[in-house]
């Protein structure tokens, strides 16, 4: 009879943890640091083995993706609330502008190609520096390829948030290419 | 559709959101305006460069075996509170039910689709192309003359891009036979490894968003461009070959600068 719980832990194996890069990719793109996100996936994949019974999805990996998600943002706010503020997201996004000298944008040659590929560090730590729910949306999009729909179900948000997230986060990344600007230091996101 | 409108649904364009009709609307748009044109490079420049700039961060081996570990002591204790709250006489009843509903999915899921025997064939066609060493009829890295080699042999002429500066390489072309008919098959190197590109008039559907499926090991994207049915295979993983297919997508519309 044990054989059975085997069963069901095997299948967990077999389709949950495939994605296991995915839910400490996640993690760690939005705690910043590796201790933490190992944490934070580890208890991830726990209450994911809890809940399995009850998912019949297609989809573990959006599934996962959303209990990593639901798991890290509580552990911020016990441990980081100032980062969940989203008061201050159009602040951050004015003071970017702002500071960004925003000149023609650049046609694409070999030569910009080139200081773009220069420019990776400095684009990677203004990543680094969105507001967090402008990060999740990033990752979700851009190293998971995930559709606006499952975007919005994961971070629960209206699509319509998810697009405006995605457009004003890249624009922000754009300015950074084509202007070589850092993101601003008056907000609350630590450098 | 005018520049305005485009420029708010540009995003959610690039990132293949929108519906056969207002993609239809949008390139229709994007091949007479040169100022949406230089956008839309801008737009997969920027895209380009965050890919570049964020490193996927893969879970470390000893996190794995932490979790495999806790796993196995978590189920263990499950199964003992299990067992004390379990009601056995339904069990047999729920069981067989289980294995017939079981059966009866097998039966359906079994019968492939007409795409899917698409999808086999070019994943047969590129296997095939690998195995008797005859990858090119026309061996050349310039797209054009690659292009004019299919006037002649086709009753089309197929799109030829090259895209070595974006990593994939145009190696040259043949004829392959796929579908009930013959097509063009565009090679591509992509480091060590080769794409397929296998190219037809579509039936009925002139714009559809890409499909992608996975078949014995091979990834193989498919879509619909410009009255024109494409099928990229390759086994270089579905992010790669799905990067290639935008690529290839968006260099029909808006080429780069020569």
């Amino acid at each position: 009879m044990a054989k059975n719980n085997h069963n069901e832990l095997a299948r967990f194996e077999h389709c949950v943890l495939p994605h296991l890069d995915a839910a400490f990719n996640l993690a760690r793109w939005l705690v910043g640091n590796d201790h933490d996100a190992q944490d934070l996936a580890q208890e991830s994949c726990m209450r994911a083995l809890k809940y399995f019974a009850g998912f019949h999805g297609s989809d573990a990996r959006a599934w996962l993706l959303t209990i990593v998600r639901n798991t890290t943002f509580t552990w911020l706010r016990q441990h980081r609330m100032q980062e969940l503020t989203m008061t201050i997201e159009d602040d951050y996004f004015d003071a970017a502008a702002a500071s960004s000298e925003i000149v023609g944008l650049s046609p694409s040659n070999p030569e910009t190609q080139l200081s773009q590929q220069a420019d990776a560090d400095q684009l990677r730590q203004a990543i680094e520096q969105l507001p967090v729910e402008f990060r999740e949306v990033m990752v979700l999009r851009e190293l998971e390829d995930l559709p606006y729909k499952q975007i919005a179900a994961i971070t629960g948000v209206p699509v319509g948030t998810v697009m405006s997230r995605l457009a004003r986060a890249r624009k922000r990344l754009q300015q950074i290419l084509t202007s070589g600007a850092t993101a601003p230091e008056n907000t609350a996101h630590g450098l | 559709m005018d520049c305005n409108e485009l420029n708010v649904t540009l995003n959610a364009y690039v990132d293949g959101e929108l519906d056969a009709l207002t993609t239809a609307r949008i390139e229709s748009h994007l091949q007479s305006c040169a100022s949406c044109q230089r956008r839309l490079r801008e737009q997969m420049d920027v895209r380009a460069a965050i890919k570049t700039a964020t490193p996927y961060f893969k879970a470390p081996a000893n996190l794995r075996n932490r979790i495999h570990a806790e796993l196995h002591k978590e189920a263990k204790t499950r199964w003992l509170d299990y067992l004390n709250t379990w009601r056995w006489p339904s069990m047999g009843a729920a069981l067989s039910s289980v294995v017939l509903f079981g059966a009866s999915l097998v039966l359906v899921l079994s019968m492939p689709s007409a795409d899917e025997l698409v999808a086999r064939e070019v994943v047969s066609g590129h296997v095939r192309s690998l195995m008797a060493e005859h990858l090119t009829d026309i061996r050349s890295t310039d797209q054009h003359t690659v292009k004019p080699w299919f006037i002649g042999q086709l009753d089309f002429s197929p799109p030829v891009h090259d895209l070595a500066t974006q990593g994939f390489a145009l190696a040259g072309g043949r004829l392959d036979y796929v579908n009930n008919r013959q097509v063009a098959a565009l090679v591509y190197h992509y480091r060590k490894h080769v794409i397929n590109l296998f190219i037809w008039p579509a039936g009925k559907e002139t714009t559809s968003n890409p499909n992608e499926r996975e078949w014995q090991g091979y990834a193989a994207y498919e879509w619909t461009q410009a009255g024109m049915q494409f099928w990229a295979v390759s086994d270089i993983n579905t992010t790669d070959l799905r990067q290639f297919a935008r690529l290839l997508r968006f260099s029909a519309i808006a080429p780069p600068p020569q």
